[in-house]
C-alpha cells in the first residue's frame, strides 16, 4: 500500500477512537444525572467526581486525535 | 480566525490549518536569545487582563458592586473547591490554584476572540504543550515539594494502598508509581489537545465556507451555509470547552495537592 495513503487511513481510523470517547462523556453524563434525579439533594456534592469521570474518558478520545495528528503531520 | 483563513485561501485553494499555532516573533528573527513572539504576547495580554480583573474588583466595600461581586464569585468558586477537595489545610494552596484557573481561563478565552488584525490575530498560548506543560510541572512540582516536606519518606505510602496483600505489594508499588509519574502528561496533554481540536474544527469548518463560496454563490449557500451554522455551534461549544478546561485542570491540582497533604 503506498504509505501516504496508509498513514490517512490510520489517521481515519483514529477518528473511530475519539467517537467512542464521545460515547464514554456521554455515559458520564447519564449515569450522573439518572442517580442525581433520584436523589437531588446528593448531587451538588458529586460535581466534582462527574467532572473527574468526563476528563478521564474526555483525556482517552484525545489520545486518539492526537494519534490521527501524529500520523497526518508528523510521521 | 476568518480572516486568516481568508489569507490562506488567497494563497493557493489550500486551507493549512496548523497554521495558526505558528509561534514567530513579532520583530527581529527567531535567532535571538529571548525573541518576543505572538504566543508571549498574547500571555502578557493575559497577565493584563487578570491584573485589570482583580484590581478594578479587590476594593473591599461591605456593599460589593457589580465588578466586586464579580471577583468574589470567582475566589469563592476557588476557595470552596480547595476547602471540599483539601481540607482547612489546604488554604495556602489557594492562590496557586486560583493563578492557574484563572490565566488557562483567560488565554483560552482570548484565543477564541474573533478579530483578525494583521500581524496580532489572536494567538492561544494554551494551545503549545511547552506551555501547558510548564503549567503542569508548575502544579505537579507543588505536589512533590509539599509531599516530601510535610511526610519525608513516609510520602511514598501513597503508591501503597492501604490493605494490600503483602504479595501484590511490589506490583501495587509499581503501578501506582506509573499512574502518579503520568499525572503532569495527562494533565498538560488534555489541555492542550482540547485547545489545539477546537481550533482545528474551527479552521476546517472556516476552510468550508472560503472555498465553496469561492467556487460560487450555488455552492456558498448549498455548503457555506450549513458550515457557517454549524460554527456558530461549535464556537459556543468551545466558550464551554474553555471554561471546562480550566475547571478541570484546577480541579486535578487540587486533588493532586490532596494526595500530597493528607496521604490518602
Amino acid at each position: 500500500m503506498d504509505p501516504v495513503a496508509a498513514k490517512l487511513l490510520g489517521a481515519g481510523l483514529a477518528a473511530i477512537g475519539v467517537g467512542l470517547a464521545a460515547l464514554g462523556v456521554g455515559n458520564v453524563f447519564a449515569a450522573f444525572l439518572s442517580g442525581a434525579l433520584r436523589n437531588p439533594s446528593a448531587a451538588d456534592g458529586q460535581q466534582g467526581r462527574l467532572f473527574i469521570g468526563f476528563a478521564a474518558a474526555e483525556l482517552l478520545g484525545l489520545l486518539a486525535f492526537v494519534i490521527a495528528m501524529v500520523l497526518v503531520y508528523a510521521v | 480566525m476568518l480572516t486568516k483563513g481568508s489569507d490562506v485561501a488567497a494563497e493557493g485553494g489550500k486551507i493549512d490549518p496548523m497554521h495558526q499555532f505558528t509561534v514567530e516573533p513579532l520583530f527581529g528573527t527567531m535567532n535571538w536569545h529571548f525573541p518576543f513572539t505572538n504566543s508571549a504576547l498574547w500571555m502578557v495580554i493575559t497577565l493584563v487582563c487578570l491584573w485589570g480583573f482583580m484590581l478594578g474588583g479587590m476594593k473591599r466595600e461591605l456593599v460589593p458592586g457589580r465588578w466586586q461581586a464579580a471577583v468574589e464569585g470567582v475566589t469563592g468558586f476557588i476557595n470552596g473547591m480547595i476547602a471540599t477537595n483539601v481540607g482547612p489545610e489546604g488554604k495556602r494552596f489557594v492562590p496557586l490554584v486560583f493563578t492557574l484557573f484563572m490565566f488557562i481561563l483567560l488565554s483560552n478565552i482570548l484565543g477564541l476572540l474573533p478579530i483578525g488584525i494583521t500581524g496580532a490575530h489572536p494567538f492561544t498560548s494554551t494551545s503549545h504543550f511547552t506551555v501547558t506543560g510548564v503549567l503542569a510541572l508548575l502544579a505537579f512540582g507543588t505536589v512533590l515539594v509539599v509531599g516530601f516536606a510535610r511526610h519525608g519518606f513516609h510520602f511514598f505510602s501513597l503508591f501503597i494502598p492501604s490493605g494490600t496483600p503483602k504479595l501484590m505489594i511490589p506490583l501495587m508499588f509499581v503501578i501506582e508509581l506509573i499512574s502518579f509519574m503520568v499525572r503532569p502528561f495527562s494533565l498538560a496533554l488534555r489541555l492542550f489537545v482540547a485547545m489545539t481540536a477546537g481550533h482545528i474544527l474551527l479552521k476546517v469548518l472556516a476552510g468550508f465556507i472560503i472555498n465553496s463560496s469561492g467556487a460560487g454563490l450555488g455552492w456558498g449557500i448549498l455548503v457555506g451555509g450549513p458550515s457557517f451554522i454549524l460554527m456558530v455551534g461549535i464556537s459556543a461549544l468551545e466558550l464551554l470547552v474553555c471554561v471546562i478546561q480550566a475547571y478541570v485542570f484546577a480541579l486535578l491540582t487540587s486533588l493532586y495537592l490532596n494526595d500530597a497533604v493528607n496521604l490518602h
